[in-house]
C-alpha cells in the first residue's frame, strides 16, 4: 500500500496509491495538452463522418460530433484550452493573492484593513455571476478569459494566504525576527513563506479545480471559449443536442473534465507525507 | 481487604501521524484499595494521564488499550463493551480534568452539567440532584452555593470552575475519583484553596482517588501512596512519607533534588563597578485604544521603575495577569510603553524596537517561554543560529560555521544537531537553541520570559544551571520573569514582586529573605513544600486572602 | 449584555451594507468598462454623430462615471432597475414573474437539501472514519469535483433517456396537474440538491467534527454519556453558529447551480434571463440580475452570522 524508505536519517516520504493514480492522470492530461497537434488522428475542423452524433467505432474511437467531426481529436485539442487557460489563470491568481495576503498580514494597519475589506467584498460575489458580468462587458477572447478567471479567484487566494500568514505572524519567532531588526521582505520570504508553502500549494490545486469548473461552466453556457476554438465545456455546449440520444459526443467531454478535477482532488488529499516520527 | 482497582500488565499503543504504532504504556501493574488516594507522578510523556483514563476504559483518539486487564470493582474495563463502560463512567469512576474551563460546555448552565451524571444514570429526581449539588458546592467552600450553579462557565473564575468540576465528579458518590492535574493551571495562592477543598471532600466522602500530577509537593499534601512513572513504566511505588524521605530509585531522587533550595552564590563580576546597566522609570504599558491622557485603556503595567546593575540579575515575580510579561515586552520594545523612560548602559532606549538602533537591539535580547513557537519549524538549527551572526556581525562561511559549533558547545548541545529542524528536538534542547540564538548576538542583557515554565522540573533545573554558567563566562545580566519563586530565587540577586500591574516590593535575598509587603508574604507562603503536613499546618489571614486571591 | 448583542448585530449589518456597496460598485464598473461606446453599439455603426450624441446625453453617458454610479444606485434603491437595451422594456417588468419562478426553485431545493445535508453531515461526523463516513466523503468530493452541467446531463441521461420517467425539458407554463408540476420540478430540483448538498454536507461535517474534538465532549463521554447524547446535547448546541455559516456559504453554490440548471432545463427564471442578456449584451438587465443575486446571497450570509452571534452563550 505504501512506499516508504524507513530507517534512514534523511526524512522519508510516504505516498499512497490513490495519490499516485491522481498524479498519473494529471500528468497524462498535461502530456496530451502539450503534444496535442502531433497526436490528433484527424484535423480538428474536418468533417470525417457523414453521420452526426455517431457512436464509438474502430475508425472514430469516441464517435463523431454534431457535424460529423472526430470527437477524439476534438477532446485532445480541447485539453489544450481547458488545461492551458486554467493553469495560466490559477498561476496569476495564486501568485498575486499570496503576495498580497502575506504582505497584508505582515504590514497590518490600514493597508490590511482596506485591502481585506475590498477583496472580501469581491469574494462574496458568486463566481459564476462575476463570470457572466465580465463576459457580458468585455467579451471572451482567450486572453480575457485568463485575466477574468484570475481576477475572480484572486480574492479567495488572498484570503487563504492572509489567514495562514496571520497565524504564523503571531508566532514568537516572528517577534524575535522583528526585535532583531529584520525588514518586511525578510520576514515574508524567509520566515513566513517556508512555513505556509505546503498549504499554499494545496490551495493552488483546489483553485485550479474551481477555475476548470468555472471555465467549463461558462463555455457550456456558450460564454467561454468561442469557436473555432473549443475547450471541453464548449464541446458539451456544441453537442448538447445529442443528449436525448445519449451520444458519446456529449458524455465524453464531461468525463474528461471530471477525470482531471477528481484527480487533482485525489492528489491534494493524498499528498506525499513526510514521516515525522522521532527516532524513539 | 480486596482492592478496588487492579491493573495488570497494562499496555497502550498510540498511532503516530505516519501510521506507525508506538507502545506508550509498557506493561503496568497498579492496585488501589477502597478509600485510598494514589498519586501518579511523572513528567510530560510519562503516560500518567493515559493510565488514569484507562481506568475508565477510555483511550484518547489515536490511542488504544492493547493488552492487560483493568479490574474496577470486579469488572474488567478492557473486556467490557462501550455501553457497559458508559455505565461505570461517572457512576463508579469519575474524572476531574486539568482544565475545567475547557471541560465545561460553554453553552450550558453549570448546574445542568453538574447534575447530568444523575440524569444519564437515572439516579434521583432532578430537585434532589440539585440539592445535592448545592451541598457539594458548600462542602467545596464555593461562594454563593445556591446561585453559582445557575451561571454559565465563562462567568466563573478558574479556581471556582475547578472546584465545580470536582462537584460534578462527586455527585454520584463514585468509588473512585480521578484528578488529572487539577491545580496545574491555577496560581499558587488559588491552588491552596482548591487543594484544601479537594482534601476535605475526599475525606468526607471516603472515595478512593487517583491524583495525576507533575508536582511532588502538591501530591505530598493529598496522596497516601505515590507511583513514580517515566516513559510509560513504573519506576518506584511507595507510601508518601517513604518516597519523600527515603527514595530508592535514582529518578525519584532527581525529582526530589529539584526541590532543594539552591543558593544564588555571590555575583562573580565585581560589584565595585556598580554602574546601572538598565534603568526603567515610571513605565506604563497596556492594551486597547489610547485615551485622552495618552495612555492605553487597559493598563497592564502601572508606573514600574527598576534598576539593574551590570553582572547582576533581576527577578520579576507575580501571578497570572500581574503584568510581568507585559513589562518584559515593553523593555524589549515589542509592546512600546505609553510612558516612562528606559536607559540601557547609559544611553536612552526608544520605546519601540523599531526606533532602536541595531546595536541597541543586539545588546538587549529576549528569550520566550515557548521554545516551540520561538524557533521557526521550517529552518534548521544551523540557519536559526546563523542568522543573527550574519545580521549583527556580518559573519560568513567558515567563520560562521565555527561560531555555530561554538554556540552549540556553549549550550551543551552536540554538533550533530546542526542540520536538524526544531521538531526533531526535545523541549529542553529547543530551549537551549533558543538561548544560544540570544547568545549569538553577544548581548549585555537577556530578558528571560518564563523560559523554564514549559519544561519538566529536572530539565528546567539543568537550564538554570546553564544560565548561571554562561553568566560567569560572558559577564551577562538577566531579567528573569517567572511565576515560580524557587526558580527566581535560584538565579536572581534582586526580586521584584508585582501585583495588579504594580511593583509592590523589591527584595534582595542576600540581605533579607523575608518579604515585608502582605501580598509578597502571602505569595511566598503559598508555594507548596515537600512536607506532607504543610497544607494542614499552613495558616493564612482570611482578610489577606480575601483582598488578594480572586481565584 | 443586551445592548452589547445589539451592538454586535448592528455592526454586522453595517458591514454587510458596506460590502453590498462595494459589490454594486464592482458590478457597475465591470459593465461600464465596456470597450467601445454604448450609444454607438445600440445605434449601430451607421448612426449619425448627432444621433449618437443625443442618445449619450439621454442616457447620461457623457457624465463622469462616478455620477452615473450614484444615479444608478439611487434608482436601484427606488426600485428603478433601468430599461432593457434590447427590447426597451423596463427591466423590472422582465424580471417580475421570473424572479418568483427562481425563488420557487431555490426554495424547494433548500427544503430538501438542508435537512438531508444536516442529517448526513452530522452523522458522518459522529461516525468519523467509519465506512459510512468514507462513502459519504468520497461521494461529496466526487460531486464537488464535477461541473454542475455534468450532474444535470447525467440526470437527464438516467431519468429521461434510459429510464424514461421524466421529460428532458420542462416548461413551467404547461403545468396543469400536480403530477405534471412534480415532473417539471423533479429534474432541476434533483440536480440542484446534489450540487448544494455536497458542499453543505462537507462543511457541516467539518463544523461538527470541530466541536466533537473538544474537551467538554470528552468530559461528557467520561460522565457516561452515550455517543448520541454527547453529540446531540453537548456538541451540537455549540455548533449552531458554524453550521448556520456552513449552510449559508453552501447556498452560494445554489446561485452557480441555478444559472446552469435554468439554462439546461430551459426554466423561465432570472438566471436564464441573465444568461440570455449576456448573449445580447443587455447591460441594465445584467446589472439588475447580478445585484439581485448578490443581495440574496449577502442576506443569507448576514442572517447566518446573526444566528451565530445569538447562539454564542458568551454574549447572550
Amino acid at each position: 500500500m505504501t512506499t516508504s524508505t524507513a530507517l534512514s536519517r534523511r526524512p522519508s516520504y510516504r505516498f499512497s496509491w490513490v495519490g499516485m493514480i491522481g498524479l498519473s492522470i494529471i500528468l497524462f492530461w498535461a502530456l496530451v495538452a502539450l503534444l496535442a497537434p502531433h497526436i490528433v488522428p484527424y484535423p480538428v475542423g474536418e468533417i470525417i463522418d457523414e453521420d452526426y452524433f455517431g457512436p464509438m467505432s474502430g475508425k472514430l474511437l469516441l464517435g463523431s460530433d454534431y457535424l460529423g467531426r472526430d470527437m477524439l481529436s476534438r477532446i485532445i485539442m480541447g485539453a489544450r484550452y481547458t488545461v492551458g487557460i486554467s493553469l495560466a489563470a490559477v498561476c496569476l491568481a495564486c501568485f498575486s493573492g499570496a503576495a498580497l495576503g502575506m504582505a497584508a498580514a505582515v504590514i497590518g494597519g490600514w493597508f490590511d484593513t482596506v485591502l481585506s475589506r475590498l477583496l472580501d467584498a469581491l469574494n462574496s460575489i458568486p463566481s459564476k455571476l462575476s463570470g457572466l458580468v465580465i463576459a457580458a462587458a468585455v467579451g471572451s477572447s482567450l486572453g480575457v478569459l485568463v485575466v477574468m478567471l484570475a481576477v475572480i479567484y484572486t480574492p479567495g487566494a488572498y484570503r487563504f494566504a492572509r489567514s495562514l500568514a496571520v497565524n504564523v505572524n503571531t508566532m514568537d519567532y516572528i517577534t524575535v525576527a522583528r526585535t532583531r531588526g529584520e525588514g518586511i521582505s525578510y520576514i515574508v520570504f524567509s520566515e513566513i513563506l517556508p512555513n505556509i508553502i505546503g498549504p499554499l500549494l494545496a490551495d493552488f490545486g483546489i483553485r485550479f479545480v474551481f477555475i476548470v469548473l468555472l471555465l467549463s461552466g461558462l463555455s457550456f453556457l456558450g460564454l467561454g471559449v468561442q469557436p473555432p476554438y473549443a475547450d471541453w465545456g464548449a464541446l458539451v455546449h456544441e453537442n448538447i443536442g445529442g443528449l436525448p440520444f445519449g451520444a458519446p459526443a456529449v458524455i465524453v467531454p464531461s468525463l474528461a473534465i471530471a477525470s482531471l478535477t477528481i484527480s487533482v482532488n485525489l492528489l491534494i488529499d493524498n499528498l506525499p507525507k513526510k514521516i515525522r516520527d522521532r527516532s524513539a | 481487604m480486596e482492592n478496588l482497582v487492579e491493573i495488570r500488565n497494562l499496555k497502550v499503543e498510540a498511532t503516530t501521524d505516519a501510521g506507525r504504532r508506538l507502545e506508550i504504556i509498557k506493561g503496568i501493574d497498579l492496585d488501589i484499595a477502597p478509600g485510598e488516594i494514589v498519586a501518579l507522578i511523572g513528567e510530560s510523556g510519562s503516560g500518567k494521564t493515559t493510565i488514569a483514563l484507562t481506568i475508565m476504559g477510555y483511550a484518547r483518539p489515536g490511542c488504544r488499550i492493547s493488552g492487560g486487564s483493568i479490574t474496577v470493582a470486579g469488572k474488567n474495563m478492557v473486556a467490557l463493551g462501550e455501553r457497559q463502560r458508559a455505565q461505570v463512567r461517572g457512576l463508579e469512576v469519575s474524572y476531574v480534568p486539568q482544565s475545567a474551563a475547557a471541560a465545561f460546555n460553554p453553552s450550558k448552565r453549570i448546574i445542568d452539567q453538574v447534575v447530568e451524571v444523575t440524569r444519564i444514570h437515572r439516579l434521583m429526581p432532578l430537585a434532589q440532584a440539585r440539592e445535592k449539588a448545592i451541598s457539594l458546592f458548600r462542602a467545596l467552600s464555593l461562594p454563593d452555593p445556591e446561585g453559582i450553579g445557575y451561571r454559565y462557565p465563562h462567568q466563573v473564575s478558574g479556581g471556582q470552575l475547578q472546584r465545580l468540576a470536582a462537584a460534578m465528579a462527586l455527585i454520584a458518590d463514585p468509588k473512585l475519583v480521578i484528578f488529572d492535574e487539577p491545580t496545574t493551571a491555577l496560581d499558587v495562592t488559588t491552588q491552596i484553596e482548591v487543594l484544601r477543598a479537594f482534601k476535605a471532600v475526599m475525606k468526607k466522602s471516603g472515595s478512593a482517588g487517583v491524583y495525576v500530577s507533575h508536582d511532588l509537593a502538591v501530591v505530598a499534601q493529598i496522596a497516601d501512596r505515590i507511583v513514580v512513572l517515566r516513559g510509560g513504566e513504573v519506576q518506584e511505588v511507595g507510601n508518601t512519607a517513604d518516597i519523600l524521605s527515603n527514595a530508592r530509585h535514582p529518578y525519584t531522587r532527581e525529582l526530589l533534588s529539584a526541590f532543594e533550595p539552591k543558593a544564588r552564590g555571590a555575583s562573580v563580576v565585581a560589584v565595585a563597578e556598580s554602574r546601572p546597566l538598565l534603568q526603567v522609570s515610571g513605565l506604563i504599558a497596556g492594551y486597547g485604544p489610547t485615551q485622552a491622557d495618552g495612555l492605553p485603556l487597559v493598563r497592564a503595567v502601572q508606573e514600574a521603575s527598576l534598576s539593574l546593575e551590570r553582572g547582576r540579575n533581576l527577578g520579576i515575580i507575580g501571578e497570572s495577569g500581574c503584568g510581568k510579561s507585559t513589562l518584559a515586552r515593553s523593555i524589549a520594545g515589542i509592546l512600546p510603553a505609553s510612558a516612562g523612560k528606559l536607559t540601557l548602559d547609559g544611553r536612552e532606549l526608544a520605546r519601540s524596537a523599531r526606533q532602536r538602533s541595531r546595536e541597541q537591539l543586539r545588546e538587549l535580547q529576549i528569550v520566550f517561554q515557548h521554545a516551540d513557537t520561538s524557533l521557526n519549524p521550517a529552518k534548521s538549527i544551523e540557519e536559526i543560529l546563523g542568522r543573527p551572526l550574519k545580521f549583527y556581525h556580518g559573519m560568513k562561511g567558515k567563520a560562521r560555521d565555527a561560531r555555530i559549533d561554538e554556540l552549540l558547545d556553549m549550550v551543551r548541545l552536540p554538533k550533530s544537531l546542526r542540520s536538524r529542524t526544531p521538531a526533531e528536538l526535545s523541549g529542553g534542547q529547543k530551549q537551549r537553541v533558543n538561548f544560544a540564538r540570544a547568545l549569538a548576538a553577544e548581548p549585555k542583557l537577556i530578558v528571560c520570559d518564563e523560559i523554564t515554565s514549559a519544561l519538566d522540573t529536572v530539565v528546567a533545573a539543568a537550564v538554570i544551571d546553564l544560565l548561571k554558567e554562561m553568566q560567569r563566562e560572558l559577564a551577562l545580566s538577566y531579567i528573569f520573569i517567572s511565576h515560580d519563586l524557587s526558580v527566581v530565587e535560584a538565579i536572581c540577586d534582586e526580586i521584584v514582586v508585582m501585583y495588579n500591574g504594580r511593583k509592590v516590593e523589591e527584595i534582595t535575598p542576600a540581605r533579607s529573605k523575608v518579604p515585608q509587603h502582605p501580598y509578597s508574604q502571602l505569595l511566598f507562603s503559598s508555594v507548596p513544600k515537600l512536607d506532607p503536613g504543610w497544607l494542614d499546618s499552613l495558616e493564612r489571614d482570611p482578610e489577606l486572602v480575601k483582598t488578594y486571591v480572586h481565584g | 449584555m443586551r445592548t452589547y448583542v445589539l451592538g454586535l448585530i448592528a455592526n454586522r449589518l453595517g458591514s454587510s451594507a458596506l460590502t453590498l456597496l462595494i459589490v454594486s460598485f464592482a458590478v457597475f464598473f465591470a459593465t461600464a468598462m465596456l470597450p467601445g461606446d454604448t450609444a454607438t453599439i445600440l445605434l449601430g455603426q451607421a448612426a449619425t454623430p448627432e444621433a449618437v450624441a443625443g442618445l449619450r446625453a439621454a442616457m447620461h453617458l457623457d457624465e463622469p462615471a462616478f455620477l452615473r454610479f450614484a444615479r444608478w444606485l439611487v434608482g436601484l434603491l427606488h426600485g428603478d432597475l433601468g430599461t432593457s437595451y434590447v427590447n426597451n422594456v423596463p427591466v423590472a417588468d422582465l424580471i417580475g414573474t421570473r424572479f418568483v419562478n427562481t425563488m420557487r426553485l431555490a426554495g424547494i431545493t433548500t427544503f430538501f437539501a438542508v435537512p438531508l445535508s444536516l442529517a448526513l453531515g452530522i452523522t458522518a461526523a459522529m461516525f468519523r472514519g467509519s465506512v459510512y463516513d468514507r462513502v459519504v466523503t468520497v461521494l461529496t468530493i466526487g460531486i464537488i469535483s464535477v461541473p454542475e452541467f455534468m450532474i444535470a446531463t447525467s440526470a437527464v441521461l438516467l431519468f429521461s433517456v434510459y429510464l424514461k420517467w421524466l421529460p428532458a425539458l420542462s416548461f413551467a407554463s404547461d403545468a396543469t396537474s400536480f403530477a405534471q408540476v412534480l415532473k417539471i420540478y423533479a429534474m432541476p430540483v434533483i440536480t440542484l440538491t446534489f450540487v448544494v448538498s455536497a458542499q453543505m454536507i462537507r462543511m457541516t461535517r467539518a463544523a461538527v467534527i470541530d466541536t466533537i474534538n473538544t474537551p467538554y465532549v470528552e468530559a461528557a463521554i467520561l460522565k457516561g454519556a452515550s455517543r448520541w447524547r454527547a453529540v446531540l446535547l453537548h456538541a451540537l448546541p455549540n455548533a449552531v453558529g458554524p453550521i448556520a455559516n456552513a449552510i449559508a456559504l453552501s447556498l452560494s453554490y445554489l446561485v452557480g447551480g441555478v444559472i446552469i440548471v435554468e439554462t439546461i432545463f430551459n426554466y423561465p427564471g432570472i438566471a436564464k434571463l441573465m444568461v440570455d442578456g449576456v448573449s445580447t449584451r443587455d447591460l441594465p438587465l445584467i446589472q439588475s440580475c447580478a445585484i439581485i443575486f448578490c443581495v440574496g446571497y449577502l442576506t443569507l450570509i448576514t442572517f447566518a452570522d446573526i444566528v451565530a452571534i445569538l447562539a454564542n452563550p458568551r454574549v447572550r
